[in-house]
C-alpha cells in the first residue's frame, strides 16, 4: 500500500446516492467493513429531490483512493463519484462554538473572530457563542485559538465542497 | 396494456414464475405465511427444507450447477439469519441468488416486535444489494431488479425483505395493480461487458514477449460462461493453465496445457509455474490468499495481465501491468481475435516448457499406498469414484480436508461439475448444494463428498432429499476428527491437538442416514471400496450415505503454511529429497 504524501493524505469524494432510506447507512457500513477511515462526511438532499450529495473526506492511510472511489462504486444505490482534488475545491465547514469570556477578555476573542470572519451569535454573562463558516484549516485555526479561552461546548458539520470553477465542465 | 388487481403475495409468487423460476428452496413461518398461500397455485417446485442455511445453500448448488439464480425464501428473524452464511457464502463466491425474506409488518419495524430483525442491516455488507420492500406496488419492479442485479455483471446474492402487511390479503395495504409493464430503476448500477481495446492490445503485447506465462483462472471464467473462450485461447497460445479451486472445470484436467489447480493445496507445478512465471494474465480471478500464500513473495518476476467484470478487483491485492475492466469472456475473444490476427510471437518457450515438464514428473499428486492393517486412504476413496462414476458426474463438497483431496484426485474434464464453498470455507455446505444440483440436473449423478464434521453440521438435509425425492449420493470420509483444523495442530501446534477428536462411535452414520430414509453403508476396509460405490451407484430411487472410516493422521499435501511464500510450498514426505 502506498503511502500518499502528507498533504494529499485527505481525499475529498463527492458522492451522488439515490435519495432512499439506507443510503447512508450503506456507505457508511462500507468504510467500516473495508476498513476505510473517514475524516469527515456530511450529508444533505440536492437540487432534484431523487438524489442525495455524500461529501466524504477520506483518510488515505488506510487505503489506496482508488480502491475507496471502486468499491463505493459498487453500491448500487451510489450514482456518481466526483474525486475533488485538493486545490481544486472549495471547501467550507461550518463550527459553532460556545467559550468561556468573561467581560474583560470579550475584546480578544472578537478580535481573533473578526480577523477569521466569523460571527458572534449570542452573549451571556460569562459565555459567548460563536459561529465560522470557512475552510477547514481556518476553522481548525480558530479552534486553537479558542481553547486557552475555554471551549464549553463545540459542534463542526463537517466539510462541503465543490470543485472549483476552472473545473467545472460547461 | 393489461393490468389485474391482486395482492402483494400473488404478485411475489407471479413475479418469480415471471423471471422464469421454476424451483425454489425454503421453509415457510408466520411473516412470510402470505406468500407461501400461493405457492400451492404456482408453477413452481417448492423444496421444504429442515432448516434455512439448507435452503441457501440448496440455492447456491442449483445456481452454480446450471449458472440461472438459485431461489430462496424463508421468515424472518431467525429464518433470516439462518440463511445468513449462505448469502455470505455466495457473496464470496459470486454465486446468482436470490433470497426473500419475510419481515413483521412495516408499521411494526423497530419495535422489537416477535421474529424481527434487522435483516436488510445485517445482511448489508454480505448481498450484492438488499432491498426493504415498503409498499405492495414496488413488489414486482423490486423483484425483477433482484433478479438482474444478481445476475449481471459480477453475479452474486440478492436479498429482498418483505414486511407481512404488503403480502396479506387481509391487510388493505397489499392492494396492488400487477402490469405487465414494469420497468427496473437502478441509476447507480451499470455493470460494464464492453472492454477497452487498448487493453487487449498491451495484453497481447505483454503475451508476445512474455518467457514464462501462465493462465490464472479462476472462477469468474465459469459465471462468464468463457470455457470455450479459454480453451481457444491457451491452444492458439500454447501457455499453460492453472484453475483455482472456484475454477475446477473450467479447462479440461485431462488437457496437456493445465497444469492443475494452484494455491495452498495446489499441486507443486501449478503452485511453481506460478511463482516462477514472467507473466500472469489472471482472468476472472482474484489473487486471493489462499492462492498468493503471503503477498510480497508471490510470483515475484510477474508482470500481470488481470481482467475482471468488477473494477474493485482490479489493483485491489496485486498491482496490474495491463488492468482490462469487462466480460472476461468478451475480453478472451477479443484477445484471441487479436493473437489471431496480429501473430502470437516468436518467443521460444522451450526451455520454460521442459521445466514444467520436469515438475510435473518429479512433483506429481501422490500419496503413500496403504499398508496392511492401515486405514483406509481418503486420497484412495476419491480416486475410486472418480474411477467408478460418469464423466459429467456433479460433486459438490464441504470444507476441509476432504475438499481438498477431492479437488485434487477428482479429474474435472467439464465446467459445472464441481461445487463448492470456497470464500467463506463453509462447513456443511456439501449435501444441501448437492441437493440443490441434483434438482437442477435430475439425469446426472451428483455426488458429495463430505467429512464428519461437515455431515454433522447439515447432514439433516438428507430428509428433505429422502421426502423430496431427490437421490444424492454421500460420501462421508470419516476420520473422527476436525481434519484440517487437527493437521495444522500437527504440523504448526506441536501435534498439540486442541477439540479436534470428534468420536469414533457416534453417532452412527449408518443407522442415522437409514433412518432419514436413505440406503446406507459403512466401509472399513479397501477391497470393498469399489463395490460400495458400485451398488451406491445403483440406487437411483433414494439418497445413499457411505461412511469411509479413513485415516485420521492423513494430511493434504503439497501445503503452503499460512503466512509462508509460496517458495516454501511442502512436499509429501517422500518427494522432499527430489530437485526442486
Amino acid at each position: 500500500m502506498n503511502v500518499p504524501a502528507p498533504e494529499y493524505r485527505y481525499h475529498t469524494l463527492v458522492v451522488k446516492v439515490e435519495n432512499r432510506s439506507g443510503v447512508l447507512a450503506r456507505v457508511a457500513s462500507l468504510f467500516a467493513r473495508r476498513a476505510f477511515n473517514i475524516e469527515s462526511l456530511a450529508v444533505a438532499p440536492t437540487d432534484d429531490e431523487r438524489f442525495s450529495r455524500i461529501t466524504v473526506v477520506v483518510d488515505l492511510e488506510s487505503a489506496p483512493l482508488d480502491q475507496v472511489i471502486k468499491q463505493l462504486d459498487k453500491l448500487v444505490n451510489v450514482v456518481e463519484i466526483r474525486e475533488l482534488h485538493p486545490g481544486h475545491a472549495v471547501e467550507r465547514e461550518l463550527m459553532l462554538v460556545t467559550v468561556t469570556a468573561e467581560p474583560d477578555r470579550r475584546d480578544e476573542i472578537v478580535e481573533h473572530l473578526d480577523r477569521a470572519g466569523g460571527k458572534v451569535l449570542s452573549v451571556g454573562t460569562d459565555h459567548m457563542m460563536l459561529s465560522l463558516v470557512g475552510p477547514p484549516g481556518r476553522v481548525d485555526d480558530f479552534e486553537d485559538l479558542m481553547r486557552p479561552f475555554g471551549i464549553v461546548e463545540l459542534q463542526r458539520t463537517g466539510r462541503v465542497a465543490l470543485a472549483s470553477l476552472d473545473d467545472v465542465a460547461d | 396494456m393489461a393490468t389485474e388487481q391482486m395482492d402483494g403475495g400473488r404478485a411475489l409468487i407471479r413475479a418469480l414464475e415471471e423471471e422464469g423460476v421454476e424451483v425454489m428452496f425454503g421453509l415457510p413461518g408466520g411473516a412470510i405465511l402470505p406468500v407461501y398461500d400461493p405457492i400451492i397455485d404456482s408453477s413452481i417446485r417448492h423444496i421444504l427444507v429442515r432448516h434455512e442455511q439448507g435452503a441457501g445453500h440448496m440455492a447456491e448448488g442449483y445456481a452454480q450447477a446450471t449458472g440461472r439464480p438459485g431461489v430462496a425464501m424463508v421468515t424472518s428473524g431467525p429464518a433470516a439469519t439462518n440463511i445468513v452464511t449462505p448469502l455470505c457464502d455466495a457473496y464470496l463466491d459470486s454465486i446468482p441468488m436470490v433470497v426473500i425474506t419475510g419481515q413483521v409488518p412495516y408499521p411494526a419495524i423497530g419495535t422489537d416486535a416477535f421474529q424481527e430483525c434487522d435483516t436488510t442491516g445485517i445482511t448489508q455488507s454480505i448481498t450484492k444489494h438488499n432491498f426493504l420492500v415498503t409498499e405492495a406496488q414496488d413488489i414486482p419492479r423490486t423483484i425483477k431488479e433482484a433478479f438482474h442485479i444478481a445476475t449481471t455483471g459480477r453475479p452474486g446474492p440478492v436479498l429482498v425483505d418483505v414486511p407481512k402487511d404488503i403480502v396479506d390479503p387481509g391487510n388493505p395495504r397489499s392492494a396492488m395493480t400487477w402490469t405487465d409493464d414494469v420497468q427496473i430503476d437502478l441509476p447507480g448500477y451499470h455493470p460494464q461487458v464492453e472492454v477497452d481495446p487498448e487493453g487487449i492490445r498491451a495484453a497481447a503485447d505483454l503475451l508476445r514477449g512474455a518467457e514464462r506465462p501462465v493462465l490464472y483462472v479462476g472462477g469468474g471464467i465459469l459465471k462468464a460462461r468463457a470455457v470455450e473462450a479459454l480453451r481457444e485461447l491457451a491452444e492458439l497460445t500454447g501457455i499453460g493453465v492453472v484453475t483455482t479451486l472456484m475454477a475446477r472445470g473450467a479447462f479440461p484436467d485431462s488437457h496437456e496445457l493445465c497444469l492443475g489447480m494452484p494455491g495452498m493445496h495446489g499441486n507443486f507445478t501449478a503452485v511453481t509455474a506460478m511463482q516462477e512465471s514472467d507473466l500472469l494474465v489472471a482472468l476472472g480471478a482474484r489473487f486471493d490468499d489462499r492462492v498468493t500464500g503471503k503477498l510480497d513473495g508471490f510470483a515475484p518476476d510477474a508482470k500481470v495481465i488481470h481482467v475482471d467484470i468488477d473494477p474493485a478487483e482490479l489493483g485491489k491485492v496485486r498491482r496490474p501491468d495491463v488492468a482490462i475492466r469487462g466480460d472476461v469472456r468478451v475480453a478472451i475473444e477479443a484477445l484471441v481475435a487479436e493473437l489471431s490476427a496480429n501473430g502470437t510471437g516468436d518467443v521460444d518457450r522451450g526451455a520454460w516448457r521442459s521445466r514444467i515438464s520436469g515438475w510435473q514428473e518429479r512433483f506429481p499428486l501422490a500419496y503413500e499406498p496403504w499398508a496392511p492393517g492401515e486405514a483406509l486412504k481418503p486420497q484412495h476413496v476419491i480416486e475410486c469414484l472418480r474411477d467408478a462414476t460418469p464423466d459429467d458426474t456433479i460433486v459438490s463438497s464441504g470444507v476441509g480436508q476432504h475438499q481438498m483431496w477431492a479437488s485434487q484426485y477428482w479429474k474435472f474434464d467439464h465446467p459445472y461439475t464441481w461445487i463448492n464453498s470456497g470464500g467463506l470455507g463453509t462447513m456443511g455446505f456439501s449435501i444441501p448444494a448437492a441437493i440443490g444440483a441434483k434438482v437442477a440436473h435430475p439425469d446426472r449423478m451428483v455426488w458429495a463428498v463430505d467429512g464428519d464434521g461437515c455431515f454433522q453440521m447439515t447432514g439433516q438435509e438428507l430428509v428433505t432429499a429422502t421426502v423430496e425425492n431427490i437421490p444424492i449420493k454421500v460420501a462421508l470420509l470419516n476420520n473422527s476428527y476436525l481434519g484440517m483444523v487437527r493437521q495444522w495442530q500437527e504440523m504448526f501446534y506441536d501435534e498439540r491437538y486442541s477439540e479436534v477428536f470428534l468420536s469414533k462411535d457416534v453417532p452412527d452414520y449408518r443407522m442415522w442416514a437409514e433412518s432419514m430414509g436413505c440406503e446406507a453403508m459403512r466401509v472399513d476396509d479397501p477391497d470393498e471400496v469399489e463395490g460400495a460405490i458400485a451398488k451406491a451407484n445403483e440406487v437411483d430411487d433414494r439418497p445413499v450415505v457411505i461412511d469411509f472410516r479413513v485415516a485420521a493422521e492423513e494430511k493434504v499435501y503439497p501445503m503452503v503454511p499460512s503466512g509462508a511464500s509460496n517458495s516454501e510450498l511442502v512436499v509429501p514426505p517422500f518427494q522432499q529429497d527430489q530437485p526442486r
